[in-house]
């Protein structure tokens, strides 16, 4: 009876834009053909596959990695579907969820990519400019219009700049990739460490509220990495497009196209300094807009998504479920509208089955009350909306299908890139530790521990930091050791990054063997309970470290690498095997790479 | 009919011929499942009870009990997406039956689509089945690793994608099941099955072995596949790569990366 009484769940909200373009699908097979017989030559072939989303994969020319781009990281329940659907039928079962909102299929068979675009534009959606030397996945904080640091929802002006840049031929081209963040606040968002990074502001001019935003251009993290510098107190609105294409214009024109190496945005601003170029773009910025014809604008639509709680599922006989307390402490954000809550679902390493996907599709479905989901920056998803007196049944929903581990927004979840699991350029499985650290972590309940909350583990399977290693309270990226004729994983451990108002790269503090790593980061969490001060956390700690501004007994990171030092010395090979071998692997370490294209 | 260009078939027309004695609709599900519903008129032929004798006579005498002559019109389903019902489809053919077709949809999807079901079991009259043993659909080990370097014979892994990269036959390529499925179907269509075998590069007139896990069941719907758009030489490696690998012959596989770490099962 009670099940009759439940109004009818309403039919799936449609997506505002279809990225996709049918035929892309078709001209790819088309060409991949072409390759195969050598009527494409390599070099041509692998800046198309790239300018459409296929991603090279290691040590290998039969598969692909699809990287399906998701604009300002929204989602809607039948494209979770569709997307569960093409990960059996052409990937391995699972799919993964990206650190730039990005929700990538592994090990495709490189014939079969354009069946995949085909099935993406029936859901509206595109994996173009998904890799290449193009404007990548234009991102915006998963917390955007429902966060309560924040000034207004970037997230219109985040779809028009991704709607503008697609298939624009002012970007088809550029010396590198090109990437735009968009946040909610500094805690948020990853501005200071991309292309474009976009903070809304409202400044008053002439008695009039004029929205905008804080611009900070030239950041990235890779090789060498650098914080980007922010160009004007205030750009308005107005200005965003003209702004956006003069920088642009600019890399374009100036950046480099020979040193595959240097040729991100970053070294461009960095080599020519940062005033010059801020003049410049200023300059060009004027010149843009008096020459470019009214018709070019962004299209925002600013009209407002409905929020309409789906149904009532709440079951107040209902018992709390096990473990409720724990998850709602560590994966559950209040929002700014009162009564409901952004609820984050942590991934190991961002990886997610066919099956936990429709799932997911079904939660939102029957939880969210704007009626998709957000994908996270740090391989997560985030379904926003939900009321209080649904939490508990989401929670139980969660749980039955794996979805519920606890510590979403806390230290527990590491950042794993994808490292030897489908990287040609990565020297050790990043991707597989980080899911033993976040193990090592729930086991010890460590995400409920408040003093580590807002501390961040990111690991990168090589020195290019697409696990973002360096902007990591403890981060990691990989390489080899060798202690007499024997190589190990080996990973450099930088201390203190950040990427909030604080931006800075991590300190550079020791080489840990892989297998020490875990006993490594629980050393020095000890190290901090001994001389933490009251009302501290680890990353406050860690800071004034860094910063020379710690006085315990611990006082530089000299003092660090002396405590953890026992851990650094190899053991002989006959001692101990396992020392030599690297996650996921039952032989002895070796390093191989290919050529890189370069993924996150 | 014609093996070669064997075709499925359509839920709708199966739901109007149901009473028409001349089809006979075989259930290739557990008893017990059986017994608590099935396609109205359809008889039972669990899948273990086909597997426990290979020979042709065993084939034969299941046959002739389920009242299945030469000339019966035979449809068959299960509720796992056609892999069991297939893998019987070719039993059939392989004694030489000419018409032996799998219904579009699992019995959970008939269900769902709110036609009749009853758990009613239907009286069967035996009848006489001849023996045509079809030899040219059947691929034994000795067989494959004879053929396997010539150039117009392509090998086919049905199993999912991460067992393939971690073993397969030598040259094999691989299609994993679900690839030959669609929404709230067992099978693509026609079109989107040769054009997913189009970009494969894999050419109409290729002689296809396919093989999977162990008895034949995943590649047995992959011998279907490829038999109703018309390819006219497909065999099955029935024992698949257990034997295979039983056998100890070669096995290749996708060297250097650490693969089964990026699956969250």
């Amino acid at each position: 009876m009670a099940q009759q009484l439940r109004p009818s769940k309403p039919a799936d909200k449609q997506p505002k834009i279809d990225w996709s373009r049918r035929q892309e699908a078709e001209n790819f097979a088309e060409t991949v053909k072409l390759f195969r017989q050598g009527k494409v030559d390599p070099d041509t072939f692998r800046r198309f596959r790239l300018q459409h989303g296929a991603y090279g994969t290691r040590m290998t020319d039969d598969y692909a990695m699809v990287r399906i781009k998701v604009p300002a990281g929204q989602v809607y329940p039948y494209q979770l579907e569709k997307i569960a659907q093409l990960s059996e039928m052409y990937s391995i079962g699972s799919a993964h969820f990206s650190t730039r909102e990005n929700i990538q299929l592994h090990w495709v068979i490189l014939e079969d990519v354009s069946e995949i675009m085909q099935s993406l534009s029936d859901v509206g959606m595109t994996s173009r400019e998904a890799c290449g030397n193009t404007v990548r996945n234009v991102m915006c904080s998963p917390l955007s219009g429902v966060c309560k640091d924040e000034i207004f929802d970037a997230t219109p002006y985040a779809l028009a700049i991704a709607r503008f840049m697609l298939r624009n031929p002012i970007c088809q081209g550029l010396p590198r990739k090109f990437k735009f963040n968009f946040t909610c606040c500094e805690k948020h968002g990853m501005i200071r460490i991309v292309d474009v990074g976009l903070l809304p502001q409202i400044q008053e001019i002439d008695g009039e509220q004029r929205k905008g935003f804080k611009i900070f251009l030239g950041g990235g993290l890779g090789n060498k990495s650098f914080i980007g510098h922010q160009l004007e107190d205030f750009t308005p609105v107005e200005d965003l497009l003209y702004t956006s294409m003069a920088v642009i214009r600019i890399f374009d024109r100036l950046g480099d196209r020979k040193n595959m190496a240097r040729n991100r945005m970053r070294y461009l601003v960095n080599d020519m300094g940062w005033e010059k170029f801020r003049n410049l773009v200023l300059k060009e910025r004027a010149i843009v807009k008096s020459t470019q014809s009214v018709i070019v604008k962004l299209n925002i639509d600013e009209s407002i998504n409905e929020i309409q709680r789906p149904i009532s599922v709440s079951n107040e006989s209902a018992s709390v479920p096990d473990g409720f307390a724990r998850w709602q402490k560590t994966n559950v954000e209040k929002q700014s509208q009162g009564g409901f809550n952004s609820v984050f679902i942590g991934l190991e390493s961002g990886d997610i089955t066919a099956n936990q996907l429709r799932s997911v599709a079904e939660i939102i479905r029957d939880y969210s009350a704007e009626g998709f989901a957000r994908n996270g920056f740090s391989q997560n998803i985030v379904i926003r909306y939900v009321h209080d007196d649904d939490l508990k049944s989401m929670y139980s929903k969660l749980l039955e299908t794996g979805l519920a581990k606890t510590g979403s927004l806390t230290m527990a979840s590491a950042v794993g890139c994808s490292g030897t699991t489908s990287c040609n350029l990565a020297l050790t499985n990043s991707h597989r530790l980080a899911k033993e650290v976040q193990r090592k972590f729930l086991e010890l309940k460590l995400d409920e521990d408040d003093d580590l909350k807002d501390s961040t583990i990111k690991i990168s399977g090589c020195p290019n930091s697409c696990g973002q290693h360096e902007v990591a309270t403890i981060g990691f990226y990989g390489g080899g050791g060798r202690y007499e004729n024997d190589m190990f994983p080996n990973y450099t451990m930088s201390l203190g990054g950040r990427f909030d108002e604080g931006s800075i790269l991590g300190h550079h503090t020791a080489r840990v063997p892989v297998k020490r790593v875990i006993p490594v980061i629980l050393k020095i969490i000890e190290l901090y309970k001994e001389n933490k001060q009251s009302d501290d956390t680890l990353s406050r700690w860690i800071d004034r470290i860094i910063h020379g501004n710690e006085s315990s007994k611990i006082n530089s990171v000299e003092d660090i690498k002396k405590e953890i030092n026992s851990f650094l010395i190899p053991p002989k090979v006959e001692d101990e095997p396992d020392f030599y071998m690297d996650y996921g692997s039952d032989t002895s370490y070796h390093t191989v790479t290919g050529k890189g294209e370069c993924a996150a | 009919m014609n093996n070669s260009s064997m075709s499925i078939i359509d839920s709708k027309i199966l739901r109007e011929k149901i009473k028409d004695n001349s089809i006979r609709i075989v259930d290739v599900r557990r008893e017990q499942d059986y017994q608590l519903g099935h396609i109205t008129n359809a008889v039972n032929l669990p899948l273990a009870k086909l597997l426990a004798d290979d020979s042709v006579e065993s084939i034969q005498k299941i046959a002739q009990d389920l009242g299945i002559s030469d000339e019966t019109s035979v449809v068959i389903y299960d509720d796992t997406f056609g892999a069991l019902s297939s893998r019987v489809v070719w039993a059939l053919q392989y004694i030489g039956h000419k018409d032996a077709k799998l219904l579009d949809v699992t019995f959970s999807q008939w269900k769902a689509l709110g036609y009749e079901i009853s758990t009613e079991v239907p009286e069967i009259e035996s009848a006489t089945h001849s023996i045509k043993e079809n030899k040219d659909i059947m691929a034994t080990a000795e067989y494959l690793e004879k053929v396997k370097e010539n150039k117009n014979v392509i090998i086919i892994d049905n199993r999912e994608r991460l067992n393939y990269l971690e073993q397969h036959i030598p040259g094999a390529i691989n299609i994993p099941y679900r690839t030959l499925a669609t929404d709230g179907k067992i099978l693509r269509t026609k079109e989107g099955m040769k054009n997913l075998l189009k970009n494969r590069g894999i050419s109409e007139d290729a002689e296809i072995i396919t093989y999977c896990g162990s008895v034949g069941t995943l590649s047995g719907l992959a011998y279907y596949a490829l038999k109703s758009v018309g390819l006219p030489n497909v065999k099955l490696y029935v024992h698949s790569f257990k034997e295979w690998k039983s056998l100890e012959k070669p096995i290749d596989k996708q060297e250097n990366a650490n693969y089964w770490d990026l699956s969250a099962e």
